[in-house]
């Protein structure tokens, strides 16, 4: 078991023509996705990966022909917003957006849109989604986690890979990995997360990696105290930045004080979570 | 990207809001020359990108041609928060009856724009949001819809604004909304906004900061960056696509992904060194942008020990590898390197740099303490 992708997932690639999209198509195939369509514009009717995954010229058309239910995108900042409407409007419920750099001010009206259509966006600028040993979503590296029981989330991509890796050293897998990206305004949150865990009878144990910058994951400590009966171990990266400053991530900085990596921990303590004074130490936590 | 005040004022106007006369000067006569212009009593403005100019001493008010003169050539000569004052701004000055706040940012927990604004302007504003925070309205913008009339009035309302300003001040508060939304500002803000003796609303400071991520369709914007205000590092990682940040201490860091970047610091820090950079080379193995992030740490003369953290996913560690010795080859750095890979082809990635003469290490906390160790010549290759 485990939340947001199994093998029902029939996954569309936007921008599959493209380096990152054919590069990603193949890996997540290699893996066991079940990928059924891409879309490019203008390259409608031919065929990638061995004349195997059609592409369309448009979302409608691929959802119409393949009944597609999820989405990931591979498209450049520029064109990223058109392309999540787009999956939107055409009827995809989930969609994955692996794309950095997209202006704020737009991921507000998308991220306004997408509620009132009830579509559920995971990104931008996230390493997509992982089930350990049946599909992955995005450009997790598959080899390095094992399935097992233990729910992670987190707003970073190699930082979590670090975890994955760290867990299967000692024999520990993941029931699902979901990097919900580094952006300040982004679909699916901890607490989305948390609750899906917290649902999935497969899902025994959570690891939550946050960072500094917003208030994401002091909600979320609030949200463990009042409704979470699994424990949770958690990291926050970030805690020698200087205030102001954009570590890489458009959401990691400290503004006016706040989203401290302090801050954080506090209030992640006070609810009862485990914090690890490093990643290493997550394992030895979770026994 | 932060913009200065006479850059943000420029584009205020642009908008249809109303700012004092004036212009930049860049030496002491030509500060005297628009104050003559100006014909009459002028404000002198440094024009460096930090808070605190006026208690720093960076704004003053010359009655006289020659007095702006003289100001300006103290002012030029200041160096306000570590930044030299390299131009001023001269500005008409203003007949104040009454100042006000106004500005509009983004809310990143309601994940919407908001406005502000607060009879109580011409002051830090965050002084009166931690002190008395009633005094500020807010007000937050639909994404879609954008800043409507009617919130403007109701604002006007909220903050007692005299009847005769209405029409005014909604016309400039849509005016800087469409100034912030068409410019993917993360910040529009005038403050103060005066209201003069006879009944004038004018915008006589300004500040914007502009979302980096936009700039790439604001060519206008970017060219608007001032590069003397920036440390050069920093100007220069930006150049080779590389997220540099410079810090204070010896252990310098070359790490893929922001997140484990900033993990990699702290680390450090648990072992009681201190980071010289926050790096993310990002992806790929790419030996020009391994080699550029090398120049980067070593122009840095604190830097006595790197630390290079490596997790090999779609990228494998032997490319990366093979990536830094091209990069060694061309910049030869004769400090101790720490390196570690781990992940996809690990051993092998180990294997090919068995030549260069670095320290290895499995964990992140090994790396940690033999980077600091060797920073502090207790450990050698």
């Amino acid at each position: 078991m485990s939340i947001l992708i199994n093998k029902k997932t029939r996954l569309l690639v936007q921008g599959i023509t493209g380096n990152e999209g054919m590069f990603h198509t193949e890996q997540m195939h290699s893996y066991g996705t079940n990928v059924v369509a891409g879309v490019t514009p203008g390259k409608g009717g031919e065929w990638v990966l061995n004349d195997k995954v059609p592409v369309f010229d448009s979302v409608r058309m691929a959802v119409q022909a393949t009944e597609a239910n999820t989405s990931v995108i591979f498209v450049p900042a520029r064109f990223a917003p058109d392309a999540i409407y787009e999956a939107a409007d055409a009827g995809i419920p989930f969609i994955v957006c692996i794309t950095e750099g997209i202006p704020v001010q737009e991921m507000m009206r998308v991220r306004e849109y997408l509620d009132q259509k009830h579509v559920r966006l995971l990104g931008p600028n996230c390493p997509g989604v992982l089930t350990p040993g049946e599909s992955k979503v995005g450009i997790i590296p598959g080899e390095i986690a094992l399935a097992g029981n233990i729910g992670v989330v987190s707003r970073s991509g190699t930082l979590t890979y670090e975890v994955l890796y760290a867990l299967k050293l000692v024999g520990l897998g993941a029931s699902t990995c979901v990097g919900i990206g580094g952006d300040p305004i982004n679909g699916t949150s901890f607490i989305d997360c948390l609750d899906m865990f917290e649902a999935d009878p497969h899902t025994e144990k959570i690891v939550m990696i946050g960072e500094i910058g917003g208030t994401d994951e002091e909600k979320a400590a609030q949200f463990i105290a009042s409704h979470l009966t699994k424990p949770v171990v958690s990291f926050i990266a970030g805690q020698t930045a200087p205030p102001g400053k954009r570590m890489g991530h458009a959401g990691a900085i400290i503004e006016g004080g706040s989203g401290t990596a302090a801050d954080k921990i506090i209030a992640l303590e006070k609810a009862g979570v485990k914090v690890a004074k490093h990643p290493e130490e997550i394992p030895l936590l979770l026994r | 990207m932060k913009l200065h005040e006479y850059q943000s004022k420029t584009i205020f106007a642009k908008f249809g809001i109303p700012i004092p006369k004036g212009r930049v000067a860049t030496t002491a006569t030509e500060a005297r020359q628009i104050a003559e212009e100006l014909g009459g009593r002028v404000v002198v403005k440094s024009q460096v990108l930090v808070g605190g100019r006026g208690k720093a001493g960076g704004i003053r008010l010359a009655k006289t041609p020659k007095e702006a003169e003289e100001l300006a050539t103290q002012i030029l000569g200041m160096v306000i928060k570590g930044l030299p004052v390299r131009k001023v701004l001269i500005d008409e000055a203003a007949n104040i009856e009454q100042e006000i706040y106004l500005g509009i940012t983004n809310d990143r927990a309601a994940r919407r724009p908001v406005i502000m604004a607060s009879a109580a302007g011409g002051v830090d504003i965050e002084e009166v949001a931690r002190v008395s925070p009633e005094k500020i309205i807010k007000v937050h913008i639909d994404p879609l819809l954008g800043l409507r009339d009617f919130q403007s009035r109701d604002i006007a309302a909220s903050i007692d604004l005299a009847r005769d300003c209405w029409k005014e001040f909604t016309k400039i508060s849509l005016n800087l909304w469409r100034a912030y939304s068409e410019n993917d500002a993360t910040l529009a803000e005038i403050n103060p906004l005066v209201i003069t003796k006879d009944r004038r609303l004018v915008a006589v400071d300004g500040k914007m900061l502009i979302d980096d991520n936009s700039l790439f369709r604001h060519s206008d914007l970017a060219e608007m960056r001032d590069l003397d205000e920036e440390v050069f590092s920093e100007t220069e990682a930006r150049k080779y696509g590389l997220s540099f940040i410079k810090l204070d201490g010896q252990i310098g860091c070359m790490v893929n992904g922001a997140g484990l970047a900033m993990t990699t610091m702290d680390i450090v820090k648990i072992f009681k060194g201190d980071p010289a950079n926050f790096l993310d080379i990002g992806g790929g193995a790419n030996a020009d942008k391994v080699a550029a992030a090398f120049r980067i740490i070593l122009s840095d003369k604190n830097v006595k020990v790197i630390l290079i953290n490596i997790f090999g996913g779609i990228t494998r560690c032997d490319e990366v590898a093979k990536g830094i010795l091209v990069a060694l080859e061309e910049v030869k750095p004769n400090i101790p390197m720490v390196v570690r890979l781990v992940g996809t082809n690990s051993e092998e990635g180990i294997r090919l740099l068995a030549d260069a003469k670095m320290i290895t290490a499995s964990t992140l906390a090994d790396a940690a303490q033999k980077s600091v160790l060797a920073s502090q010549g207790i450990l050698e290759m």
